[in-house]
């Protein structure tokens, strides 16, 4: 039993600091001037979700938000900042006006509704987890399920990644003749 | 299961989206706005996660992989949306980007 309960210390000591890690972070990103430095703490942001994954025995897909999102997306980003120069800057504009009054006020509203609702509605139905077989988030158990149960959420996945394709090389092909408006400052 | 249950999973959950909602709503630069959507995507993403674990069904983790899917292929056509803004030398602005505005 020793030994049970220090594992759990364990845990939780790790998903703390994942969690604050990871709620930094995040006020990081929305709170920099420099999208640099936001793009920076998204990949921190990114890495303690994988390890809260990781807690949550989804070994494959911290596996893939590690190497999809703070990999590949995350160079996307700091390719196209870096592209952009001072041009990416984005100062903080004065005072507060009563539209950042109103969307801080709303989107803790919606933090509160949703942590009151989680508190009251649920009760204790959420402290007793299934027990899971060791094959639970393996990379055997996820194919096995996008090709058998989810084979069109698998189809349709790879539609969405073609049209985004197609739609990157459009928006970035130099041969449309549209106007470049030069005027238009 | 070791460690905090779901319900803390949802609570750190929550509050990357509100996160993520605010600073889609209160910055103007188009590139923080994107960062901040992939905020609220991995919100959505670890209630998933946490679910999945819950009820012990592999299911809520592939749907955390269609939603990386749909994340990345949003990514790739906000950027290029972006830098075609940028070779037309307009603002980086989505208060001043207002042409189509009926």
């Amino acid at each position: 039993m020793i030994v049970a309960s220090a594992a759990n210390v364990l845990v939780w000591m790790v998903w703390v600091a994942a969690a604050f890690a990871c709620l930094g972070t995040g006020v990081a990103v929305v709170s920099f001037s420099n999208p640099f430095y936001s793009a920076l703490s998204l990949i921190g942001n990114l890495a303690s979700l994988a390890v809260m994954y990781l807690l949550l025995s989804a070994e494959f897909v911290a596996a893939a938000q590690v190497l999809v999102y703070a990999g590949a997306v995350m160079v996307m980003f700091l390719f196209v900042i870096a592209y952009l120069g001072g041009r990416a800057d984005a100062p903080w504009h004065g005072a507060p006006n009563w539209q950042t009054v109103g969307a801080v006020a709303a989107s803790a509203a919606i933090f509160v509704e949703v942590v009151v609702v989680i508190g009251l509605k649920t009760g204790g139905r959420l402290s007793n987890s299934a027990d899971i077989e060791s094959s639970f988030g393996r990379p055997y158990e996820i194919g096995r399920l996008f090709l058998t149960d989810q084979l069109l959420t698998f189809e349709i996945t790879s539609i969405v990644l073609l049209v985004a394709a197609v739609g990157g090389v459009i928006l970035g092909s130099h041969s449309r003749d549209a106007p470049i408006a030069e005027t238009e400052q | 299961m070791k460690g905090p249950d779901v319900t803390w999973y949802l609570c750190v959950s929550a509050f990357l989206f509100c996160t993520g909602a605010l600073g889609v709503l209160i910055r103007r630069s188009p590139l923080i706005v994107l960062l901040s959507l992939e905020i609220m995507l991995n919100g959505a993403n670890l209630a998933l996660i946490a679910f999945s674990r819950h009820y012990g069904q592999g299911d809520g983790q592939i749907f955390a992989l269609a939603v990386m899917a749909v994340a990345a292929s949003e990514v790739v056509v906000g950027l290029g949306l972006i830098v075609a803004i940028a070779r037309r030398r307009l603002d980086l602005d989505v208060d001043k980007l207002s042409t189509l505005r009926g």
